[in-house]
């Protein structure tokens, strides 16, 4: 598929959480870039800024955090510093978000068709009552939901676990967005479940051209469904490139460490390849390159100077000692 | 290691020998929840009508053999009860009908001493460390009780084994002082080893144990399990829904569907030559990071209700191979190969 035309574009994104003790950023420059129909997957551990980043795209952040520097151009619109009336005429409608647990973001009082219904006439109100149920009727089939039709009555604990997460990705599919963010949507769910929604979120994306950021810390699936992938680490982007690039041939130590560590790659009942330590706190993070602690690559300049962006064709990583020979 | 009862402590990995005696034996366990009558059905009761209150079989008949030293991966989706399983097999829970042999004893009668050997032989890590540890205590109190409860060590001795035990997790023993809320994730996990080797187990029920951590801890885990074994000649029911993580640890693997365990074997036969497809479709399900822009073929329908299992093969509605029989008739768990089960109709035809 074609993926040249960018849709979105961030360029040295900063979103900071206010403390008593001074700001902390918690996203720390992030660029991207994600094309029209693209996959993008966005990788990192918990507290790496990966769902952070997600939130700032669509001014989600509530205080204490705030964006607070960089630029994201959706489609020739600039959503940072957009006033919130703008923003919620695209949210919902050309943006939107899914998020890790459905049951948080359905309302339990309302029945899925009344939730529904409200994505569409609060974006269209000169929708006809029968149009509006014609569209849910079909987003429900879409994402492969037995009965649709009298499923629209039901309140969400009425779903299981997997069938609620689709009801989730059908609300976000209804009005044809052109970007989905979707943030640790099937970790909770069970293989066979998860293989359900990734094949409706993959045949929809092929089929509506819709662009995804799906946030997630499994390598596996992103391997399995991304065109490109991004990793985080302590707010930075530390690796990008396309899934071949990355997850054949990585050049930094952490994404190296984390595809070593993953069982499955060492012989069944032999020592895994561990990166010892673990990740910095918020507040707790150093000068310097922030993984040189848990690096068996660090020297001295990692400690004094944080490594800027290295670009090598559509492959970008941020290390002083990348690991090249295995690259090329 | 010290003056205590090292009788559970042999050699590890001799389960490979075949013929070693079983730590844990299951024979025809099983395990019924139900909710308590609402007023309705008091009144219904009272009137002459028998209405059945609701009643999930999470255990449904499982017999089982772990023997000493080995490894056991037991793997299923959220509600085929391998948890609840696990909590039977550590005492927490007790069956509603069948035996839990610990040694070759029926666990049910056991008394004094020898329901204590088997209370402190056989301990459960939890998925959840977070959970399992009190916020309010300090690890240090956390690690000790069971010492004093127990009376297992002089008042003396206590501090030294709970530096030990650190110690042997990994943990610096200053982290001793420090609330369960001061540590991260990964160290609050080791802590609840910790605390389960305190009693010097023979036996240990980990339910999940790296669900809840992130990749690059979660293999700092699993090399401390295997550490672990290497030094102590640990049994273990490994309990997860994870089958990379499964395969890396175990020597046996069993795979539970609905309350009944569908297909057992050693761990390369189950991951090299399934023959439940069940096990088949949950491997090729399997996330893996060599695969690119897979074509996602999803296997149809939902874990059914527990509340209301389909008749016959719990699996058939959703098995592409199901035949008129596997609707009508359960199939029963036969031998296939050596030390190879399955419980499918499939398999005779």
């Amino acid at each position: 598929m074609d993926h040249t035309q960018t849709l979105l574009e961030v360029r040295g994104l900063q979103t900071a959480f206010h403390t008593e003790a001074g700001a902390w950023l918690a996203v720390d420059g992030v660029d991207l870039t994600v094309g029209r129909g693209e996959i993008l997957g966005l990788v990192g551990e918990s507290g790496s800024g990966k769902s952070v980043t997600g939130f700032s795209l669509v001014g989600l952040i509530d205080p204490p955090g705030e964006v607070v520097a960089g630029t994201v151009r959706f489609d020739g619109l600039e959503l940072n510093g957009m006033d919130e009336a703008q923003l919620r005429t695209l949210r919902g409608n050309r943006i939107a978000m899914i998020f890790q647990d459905p049951l948080m973001t359905l309302n339990p009082v309302l029945k899925v068709g009344e939730q529904m219904a409200e994505a569409i006439y609060t974006h269209d109100p000169a929708i006809s009552r029968a149009k509006i149920r014609e569209r849910c009727v079909q987003a429900l089939t879409q994402v492969g939901i037995p009965s649709p039709e009298s499923r629209l009555d039901n309140y969400p604990h009425e779903f299981s676990g997997g069938m609620r997460q689709r009801v989730a990705i059908a609300i976000a599919m209804l009005n044809k967005p052109d970007l989905i963010i979707a943030d640790e949507p099937t970790t909770a769910l069970d293989v066979t479940i998860q293989a359900q929604i990734l094949f409706e979120m993959q045949k929809l994306c092929a089929e509506q051209n819709t662009a995804l950021i799906w946030i997630t810390h499994d390598l596996g699936v992103v391997a399995e469904l991304a065109d490109k992938v991004a990793v985080m680490y302590a707010g930075r982007i530390v690796e990008y490139g396309t899934v071949e690039q990355v997850l054949s041939n990585p050049v930094h130590p952490y994404t190296r460490g984390l595809l070593d560590s993953m069982p499955g790659r060492a012989a069944a009942g032999s020592r895994l390849a561990q990166i010892d330590g673990m990740a910095p706190t918020l507040t707790g993070r150093e000068t310097g390159c922030a993984f040189r602690p848990r690096c068996s690559r660090s020297a001295e300049v990692c400690a004094r100077q944080a490594p800027e962006i290295e670009q090598e064709g559509e492959r970008q990583y941020r290390c002083h000692f990348p690991i090249l020979e295995l690259a090329a | 290691m010290n003056e205590m009862t090292t009788s559970g402590l042999v050699p590890a990995h001799t389960a490979r020998d075949g013929d070693v005696a079983p730590v844990i034996t299951l024979q025809g366990l099983y395990k019924q929840f139900s909710s308590k009558p609402d007023l309705a059905q008091r009144l219904l009761t009272l009137a002459g009508r028998n209405a059945e209150p609701p009643t999930v079989h999470a255990v449904n008949g499982v017999d089982l053999e772990i023997r000493r030293g080995e490894v056991l991966g037991l793997v299923g989706e959220s509600g085929c009860g391998k948890s609840t399983l696990g909590r039977m097999v550590a005492g927490l829970i007790k069956p509603s009908a069948g035996t839990i042999k610990f040694n070759g004893e029926d666990t049910a009668g056991l008394r004094g001493a020898r329901k204590r050997d088997y209370t402190l032989g056989v301990q459960m890590i939890f998925q959840d460390p977070q959970a399992s540890l009190n916020p309010k205590q300090k690890l240090s109190k956390i690690l000790a009780e069971a010492l004093y409860v127990h009376k297992l060590a002089p008042r003396a001795q206590i501090a030294a084994r709970v530096e030990q035990a650190l110690l042997e997790v990994g943990l610096d023993p200053e982290y001793s002082n420090r609330l369960p809320h001061q540590i991260s994730g990964g160290q609050r996990q080791r802590i609840g080893i910790a605390r389960a080797l305190m009693v010097q187990p023979a036996f240990l029920v980990c339910d999940e144990p790296v669900a809840a951590l992130d990749v690059s801890i979660q293999a700092q885990v699993i090399n401390l399990f295997m550490d672990l074994r290497d030094r102590h000649g640990f049994t273990y029911l490994f309990i997860s829904h994870d089958l990379g993580v499964v395969r890396h640890i175990s020597d046996r693997v069993a795979i539970m569907y609905l309350g009944r365990i569908v297909e057992i074997a050693p761990t390369a036969d189950i991951y090299g030559h399934a023959v439940h497809p069940y096990t088949q479709a949950l491997l090729g399900e399997m996330p893996d990071v060599q695969r690119r822009r897979r074509t996602f073929v999803p296997i149809k329908g939902e874990i059914p209700s527990p509340l209301a299992p389909p008749p016959g093969c719990t699996f058939h509605p959703r098995c592409p191979h199901a035949m008129d029989i596997c609707r009508r008739q359960v199939p029963e768990l036969r031998q296939i190969a050596p030390g190879h089960q399955a419980a499918c109709h499939l398999t005779l035809s």
